[in-house]
């Protein structure tokens, strides 16, 4: 990549290479999510091949999508709102340099080893000791280089996007690590230091708070940033997201229990999972309204700037999801959610709606930036257009069919005929499940043919970026 | 005093931490600085000085 583009002040390098690779890694974890949409739909695409079995592309799917393209677009928008907000370069270029190449390494390691079926079996988890070893080194050198940033800001108050990606690393490296601890046997198999009903409380405390710190409080300091710049007005109000940010973080910790309605786990602790994530409501609307209403009374702005529809249609979805989220951690609604296609419709609201579009319309904004060009300057707003309403009906379609198949699944699953005998057998369910995992892989693939548009749209932005600096040099020259 | 005492007062301190930092947020006397903390992310600098919108037309 050109040093044509290097800022004076900040270190913009590592954030327009995580900037890239948030689309590459984008890409490739939604193109196993769609291949293995398609094999819930026609099974014989796994090719009786164990690499390609659902078993282990699912976690390379999850890992991908999460770590890969969540975690770049995190780094590369933590990097530059903490450089722009503190106004002071980046703690240390070597630590910036040294998370991105090991966090590559370590998508590297994860897409070799999850196919091969090495796993720790853990969901969100599922990396073996070693490339744990490697995730908890990177992650405290991002740690230390964040805070590190803060510590040298300019800036006297530290703006509240920041408060948000803070907590966000600190109680990932807490969760992680704790989740993670396992006896090694070999280099490649371990076996957790937990046991029975504490590990898979532990295992939903990290699973729950994954989606809490590194989907929800993460994204939230993009959306702290990215809105309010997109709309060119500073955040509706300021004091409300002192108090969401403290309410959101003391409360979501607790809700991890909801995971585990009708298990092993003491009763009294999956009714204070529930009730948690019942108050968990309230703070999670406190950062959607306080997104949404920064538009108030620049509304207009949404007829011509697919960017910023791209940011406020994922607070939409973010409403949404985290309404569906409490209502379906109530245990009596959990009796019929629970395994079905629902938990998985809901997660990909809250991933595709909000977490996936957030990050793109933050990307729209920066990745010119990167490049010498004014924000949102891309190379064509038509394809940004084009690219929001393939994301938005990708996600539609893909949530109703999970919605239409889990409670369908849930009904079947808990009828009875008057002997008391089951009337559906499990894979009568299954049979009728087909037509939804068809709309699934169909939304997906709207979904991924939008992200294929942003990556030409980028470099065509790159490309153009690249011969106005060349120019600029010869006009000097 | 038994265990269920100290889950008590937890559940105290907690609602207290909270009003203190609804009093904190919303303290009239605070709210000048908070609306001067919501412009920081318009006070940097905008533009890179590499090259400007002219050269585009090249």
């Amino acid at each position: 990549m050109s040093t044509a583009f290097d800022h004076p002040e900040y270190n913009y390098k590592v954030v327009r290479q995580f900037a890239i690779m948030t689309v590459v890694w984008g890409i490739v974890g939604m193109a196993v999510g769609v291949l293995i949409a398609a094999q819930l739909a026609w099974p014989a695409l796994n090719f009786d091949t164990p690499w390609l079995s659902f078993g282990r592309l699912r976690p390379l799917h999850t890992n991908a999508v999460i770590f890969a393209f969540g975690g770049s677009a995190l780094f590369a928008t933590s990097y530059y709102i903490v450089q722009r907000t503190c106004r002071t370069r980046l703690f240390s270029d070597t630590l910036a340099s040294f998370t991105f190449w090991g966090w590559n390494a370590v998508i590297v390691a994860a897409a070799i080893t999850l196919p091969m079926g090495l796993t720790s079996t853990k969901e969100y988890a599922e990396l073996e000791w070693p490339i744990d070893i490697l995730v908890t080194l990177v992650w405290v050198s991002y740690v230390v280089n964040f805070l590190g940033t803060l510590a040298i800001r300019k800036e006297s108050h530290i703006y509240v996007a920041n408060w948000f990606f803070a907590a966000f690393m600190i109680m990932i490296a807490i969760l992680y690590v704790g989740n993670n601890l396992a006896v090694p046997v070999s280099l490649t198999k371990s076996y957790s230091i937990w046991a029975g009903t504490i590990d898979a409380m532990i295992q939903w405390w990290w699973g729950h708070n994954a989606v809490g710190f590194f989907l929800t409080a993460g994204f939230l300091g993009i959306m702290y940033y990215f809105v309010p710049k997109q709309a060119g007005r500073p955040v509706y109000s300021y004091r409300l997201s002192i108090v969401h940010f403290w309410a959101l973080i003391s409360i979501y910790v607790w809700a991890g229990a909801h995971h585990l309605h009708y298990s092993a786990l003491p009763d009294w602790a999956q009714t204070s999972g529930m009730v948690m994530s019942l108050i968990l409501l309230a703070p999670s609307w406190g950062g959607m309204i306080n997104g949404m209403m920064t538009l108030s009374g620049a509304w207009h702005k949404l007829r011509n700037d697919p960017i910023l529809r791209f940011l406020v249609v994922s607070l939409s979805f973010y409403g949404m999801s985290t309404f569906e989220g409490p209502m379906m951690s109530i245990k009596t609604v959990n009796a019929l959610s629970h395994n079905t296609d629902w938990t998985i419709g809901h997660v990909h609201s809250g991933a595709l709606g909000w977490v996936a579009m957030v990050s793109i319309g933050a990307l729209y904004h920066l990745i010119p930036i990167m490049f010498g060009r004014k924000a949102g300057d891309m190379h064509s707003i038509k394809l940004i257009n084009v690219h929001f309403w393939l994301s938005t009906i990708g996600t539609v379609l893909y949530i109703a069919a999970m919605w239409v198949n889990g409670i369908m699944q849930g009904l079947m699953w808990r009828a009875v005929n008057a002997d008391g005998t089951l009337t559906y057998s499990f894979v009568e369910s299954v049979e009728a499940s087909h037509g939804g995992y068809v709309v699934r892989v169909l939304g997906g693939a709207l979904f991924l043919t939008g992200m294929l548009i942003m990556a030409y749209n980028v470099f065509m932005t790159v490309r153009a970026a690249k011969k106005e600096a060349g120019n600029a040099v010869a006009a000097q020259a | 005093m038994d265990i269920n005492d100290v889950r008590g007062l937890g559940s105290v301190f907690a609602l207290i931490a909270f009003l203190g930092i609804l009093w904190w947020a919303y303290g009239s006397s605070r709210k000048k600085r908070f609306d001067n903390d919501a412009q920081i992310p318009f006070l940097e600098n905008e533009e890179m000085p590499a090259h400007d919108d002219k050269d585009r037309s090249k």
